[in-house]
């Protein structure tokens, strides 16, 4: 059914190809400057930034380390040392603000692979929702925190393919090719959406961690929609879509606030009639008032946020 | 499922999806419990790192290591002389922790140890300051039967190349008892002085190599606790703990005499009669002396 109409083919007609694409092709090539800067090392010996996503040096002074990573170690038993606890609260201040969930939709390399699958596995017709509950990840995040634990070692890291992707990349793959293919193929074949969804207990973390943040997708203009269902068909985590898009009449505001929301923008470029924009978290409330206020706050934000792009 | 009188008087949609929710989130607790199960077993397999995987200096130990360090790599960039590496999936070593081969490229042991510098988590532990106080692992003789050294022959290469020379790798000498005229000189390694760098592994001249670094736990014998070395306890006490010490008497020929601070059998060359032997033409007489001064 969802080969009835290619989503954004509307958006693409109205506001012409780089518009409707806009978000999708800053995300990649942010996706694809970071895994850069990290190889411009090893490939030409040029070392802005040194380590890889669980913990990385940038020019030799500023430490960034994975909260995740590091609250397993907590976990398992050790005290880390001042550097790593201080490059943990840069990168855990961050996606509290900016939302957790733009590590997996801007950082993360494995988001390259799982929309890739995604894309061929809607460009062959595999119909089909995922069996899995969206909820699995949590139960996920607890367990490898358990087996942290009871491990007494960073068990995740044995097995996790976020880390072992791009550590691969960097430092060389190995048999690290094997857990590509085997996301690749559980996204492709198995479950739609399936890891980043509903399986990876990383983006769960971050899900965990985004769920105050300031920045947010924001429906103002959601009394333009015309149903077309562009936006949910390629949104990742369709579920924070409808809240606020379709929840005016039970005084739900405009704000997407759900933290499995990736911010990755994708709505925004596929909607023909611009009901999305980028924006805060602020300002929620549900109006039943005439359209050209909406406009009119909507391009008061816009503003605003298009010079937050810039910065990122 | 027995659930008590009140819950059946419920309609019937709710039970079903009640037992629906129930029958699922049985389903994800069990994969759950399937997937920690996995996980953890793996990890723990994982974690039997081979004898000749050397962990960086100031690494803490295995198991505290693996809750440490977080993969990041930080000290394998920092290593001056591409010695460490960082494993891969598929190594036998713990994926994404750094590790050496001796026998590939050894520890040059930096004097201002840029790896454990470079950890932004004390895996490798920031204690450590003196590259001479690491344990990376201990040396060992392992293989005697083809030694060139336990051979006789002069190769001597792991000692040359020992940085604490003299202390970490000694050579002991020993008599040949192949040619039974020459000195075998032992390459022994002392635990107190040697940091596992494993140049000496590295060195070694034959086509595996006699000399290897092992973990220490798989290297050094462990003393039973209740053990006391006799000799050092006498030192501690001043005195014999046991037995009262009677200094033993040797039964000497004439013109010569014992001495017992370390400079063993002395002859006394101006003695009365200095002939050319201490013995006398009458056997008898020498079998009589020692009885004559005691009587």
């Amino acid at each position: 059914m969802k080969r009835l109409h290619n989503p954004g083919a509307d958006a693409i007609k109205t506001k012409g190809w780089l518009r409707a694409n806009k978000w999708l092709l800053a995300r990649r090539f942010t996706q694809l400057s970071i895994l850069l800067l990290f190889l411009l090392g090893p490939w030409f010996g040029i070392w802005l930034i040194k380590g890889n996503l669980n913990s990385s040096l940038i020019l030799n002074v500023l430490p960034l380390t994975d909260p995740f990573v590091l609250l397993q170690s907590l976990i398992s038993g050790h005290i880390p040392e001042a550097t790593a606890i201080t490059g943990a609260i840069i990168v855990l201040v961050f996606y509290m603000l900016v939302g957790g969930r733009v590590y997996c939709s801007w950082v993360c390399p494995v988001n390259m692979i799982t929309d890739a699958a995604h894309w061929l596995r809607e460009r062959l017709g595999i119909s089909g929702a995922s069996r899995l509950s969206r909820n699995t990840r949590y139960w996920l995040l607890g367990a490898v925190l358990v087996l942290a634990l009871s491990t007494g070692s960073i068990a995740w890291e044995t097995v996790n393919p976020v880390s072992m992707v791009h550590r691969g990349l960097i430092f060389g793959m190995g048999l690290a090719w094997v857990v590509i293919v085997a996301v690749f193929m559980f996204d492709f074949l198995v479950s739609r959406r399936g890891w980043c969804s509903h399986l990876c207990p990383v983006g769960a973390f971050y899900s965990a961690l985004g769920t105050h943040s300031l920045v947010r997708v924001r429906a103002d203009a959601r009394d333009q929609c015309d149903d077309c269902m562009d936006c949910f068909i390629v949104c990742p985590e369709q579920q924070v879509i409808r809240p606020a898009l379709k929840g005016a009449d039970k005084g739900i505001g405009p704000v997407i606030t759900s933290a499995n929301c990736t911010n990755c923008g994708r709505c925004i470029d596929v909607c023909a009639k611009d009901v999305f924009h980028f924006g805060n978290r602020f300002n929620n409330q549900s109006y039943n008032n005439p359209v050209h206020e909406h406009t009119h706050e909507r391009n008061k934000e816009h503003t605003n946020h298009s010079t937050g792009a810039e910065v990122l | 499922m027995n659930t008590p009188s009140p819950e059946k008087k419920r309609s019937a949609p709710n039970s079903a999806s009640r037992r629906r929710f129930l029958v699922d989130t049985a389903r994800t607790a069990g994969s759950i419990v399937l997937f920690s199960l996995g996980v953890g077993l793996y990890s723990r397999q994982s974690a039997s790192t081979p004898a000749q995987a050397l962990r960086p200096p100031g690494a803490l130990d295995e198991d505290k290591f693996l809750g440490a360090c977080v993969r990041c790599g930080l000290c394998v960039r920092d290593c001056p002389f591409d010695t460490l590496d960082l494993a891969k999936l598929g190594d036998p070593v713990t994926t994404g922790t750094p590790y050496f081969i001796a026998r590939d490229v050894p520890c040059e042991m930096c004097d201002d140890i840029p790896c454990v510098k470079a950890c932004p988590t004390g895996a490798l532990d920031h204690s450590l300051e003196n590259i001479d106080d690491a344990r990376m692992g201990l040396a060992v003789l392992i293989d005697e039967e083809n030694c060139l050294n336990f051979q006789g022959l002069r190769c001597d290469v792991c000692y040359r190349v020992c940085p604490a020379i003299d202390k970490a790798i000694t050579l002991e000498l020993e008599s040949n008892m192949r040619s039974g005229k020459h000195a075998v000189f032992i390459p022994t390694v002392h635990s107190d002085h040697c940091t596992g760098c494993g140049k000496c592994e590295r060195a070694c001249v034959l086509e595996e190599a006699a000399i290897k670094i092992l973990p220490i736990q798989l290297a050094k014998g462990e003393l039973g606790h209740h053990y006391r070395w006799g000799w050092k306890e006498k030192d501690k006490a001043g005195s014999s703990l046991v037995t009262p010490d009677v200094q033993h008497r040797y039964n000497l020929p004439q013109g010569q005499r014992y001495d017992y601070d370390g400079k063993g059998l002395i002859f006394d060359e101006n003695n009365g009669s200095s002939s050319e032997t201490p013995f006398d033409s009458n056997p008898l007489n020498t079998l009589k002396r020692g009885m004559e001064q005691d009587q």
